[in-house]
């Protein structure tokens, strides 16, 4: 379970998340939504540690994520992250992208790691490319192996950040086809999306982030079908 | 119509010469690539706490070598040091090489993409993990270019240790020169020689640039 407690972080004085409250359970695919700036992915990035917050506080499974002692790489195992920028390791073959993590940071063998590897990418088809260079690899390519090497980690958490933004247009299909995979396979997702047909479709809840709050929350068909705030519905009507 | 009194002998001493151009290169880069990465890695990841380090690194790229290689070598008379002038000659090389490599790996360190580390991070990746598997490798390859230019630019720089009273390509040929008095000849083939050592060095770092383009 993902607890998120009245979180305030900023950049400098600029404050973006200004007492976010936000609880995932265990199963659960929560989207959020809203204008870029609302501090969506801000959020994210504060689940797994990667940046600090200023106030609040932020719970996975009991362990409090920025407490002093917490063990963040450890943590980090357990919560995956798929950014807007696929950040493929290009000096890597597809294969030891994928593979680098379960070798060096769970200690499997060499063959251990292979076969986690093969299995994570074949899921995603990507069977075919193992031994190639990300740079040969299309945009969709790349972001569904990012999504192998996040998986390959065995995650119980799956953090999505805006994870088809960057693609072509009709890459993004492959992408989000493999994500609704993952939710149906039961995994634990936050995803932070534009993708506002595929959130209604994949979703148990939806966020609606305004100006760094929870502006409002509910099931898919509620938010997406029927928001009862006006900034909602003027979001939605604005993208939609 | 063309006679020279070069001999073949003449020539061997040269290609002696040559030969200590080639060790001392190799141990000042040997010396100044070990001390660089470290000195570059301490620069680029704790920048503030290194700015003493930066100082005394800039003051050895910019003195002429000169310069240092006479003050050293007299320190070491002074301070009675029973070093030899090839070990000083490898120590002060050195110790320039390393002051430019260290730069060449800062800035290499610091082309990584910060991204590609957030990345690394975020699949519980330890600092020197990330260091080690993702940061030296892309650094390396954006540095190499930079440090090859530094192992040229060293092995010319070589010919400056005769003042120290080495026996290099440059010095050897000097003393044919003396011997025979043809001056034009002499240097034209020192720097034929300079320059396939260079070759060589190039050509070398060249395939190594090569294969890891291949994979971009």
């Amino acid at each position: 379970m993902i607890e998120i407690d009245k979180v305030h972080k900023s950049f400098g004085d600029l404050e973006v998340v200004k007492g976010v409250s936000l609880t995932v359970n265990k199963g659960e695919v929560v989207s959020i939504i809203g204008g870029s700036g609302s501090g969506k992915s801000t959020l994210l990035m504060c689940i797994n540690g990667l940046e600090p917050i200023q106030r609040g506080s932020i719970r996975v499974d009991g362990t409090e994520v920025h407490a002093k002692g917490t063990d963040l790489n450890r943590l980090r195992q357990k919560i995956g992250i798929v950014f807007q920028q696929w950040n493929a390791f290009p000096h890597l073959t597809v294969l030891e992208n994928v593979m680098l993590a379960p070798r060096k940071v769970l200690g499997l063998s060499q063959q251990e790691a292979e076969a986690m590897a093969v299995k994570q990418l074949t899921h995603v088809g990507l069977a075919d490319k193992l031994k190639v260079f990300p740079g040969k690899l299309s945009g969709g390519q790349q972001q569904r192996m990012a999504i192998a090497r996040a998986l390959a980690m065995s995650p119980d958490y799956m953090l999505f950040d805006e994870a088809t933004s960057a693609l072509d247009p009709q890459l993004v299909g492959e992408v989000l086809d493999t994500m609704r995979l993952l939710a149906e396979d039961g995994m634990t997702m936050i995803l932070v999306t534009h993708e506002i047909r595929f959130a209604r479709d994949v979703s148990d809840r939806v966020a609606f982030f305004r100006d760094g709050l929870v502006h409002e929350i509910g099931t898919p068909d509620q938010v997406i079908g029927n928001p009862q705030q006006t900034e909602t519905a003027d979001f939605l009507k604005s993208v939609l | 119509m063309f006679t020279t009194s070069l001999t073949i002998s003449d020539l061997l001493f040269m290609l002696q010469g040559a030969w200590v151009t080639l060790q001392l290169t190799a141990a000042a880069m040997l010396l100044g690539t070990l001390s660089g990465v470290l000195c570059g890695l301490l620069r680029a990841g704790l920048p503030r706490a290194s700015l003493p380090l930066a100082w005394l690194l800039d003051l050895f790229r910019s003195v002429p070598l000169l310069i240092q290689f006479v003050l050293f070598n007299s320190l070491k008379s002074i301070a009675g040091l029973d070093i030899s002038a090839f070990a000083v000659g490898c120590l002060v090389l050195g110790i320039y090489a390393a002051a430019f490599c260290s730069e060449i790996v800062r800035s290499g360190i610091q082309a990584v993409p910060a991204n590609l580390r957030r990345a690394a991070r975020s699949l519980g990746m330890s600092y020197w993990q990330d260091l080690r598997h993702v940061v030296l490798p892309l650094a390396t390859r954006v540095s190499f270019p930079g440090w090859l230019n530094l192992v040229l630019s060293v092995m010319k720089d070589t010919a400056l240790v005769m003042w120290i009273g080495i026996f290099e390509l440059l010095r050897t040929s000097q003393s044919v020169v003396t011997r025979i008095q043809e001056p034009l000849l002499v240097l034209c083939i020192a720097g034929l020689i300079y320059y396939l050592m260079s070759l060589l060095v190039a050509q070398l770092g060249n395939r190594l640039e090569k294969r890891w383009q291949e994979n971009d």
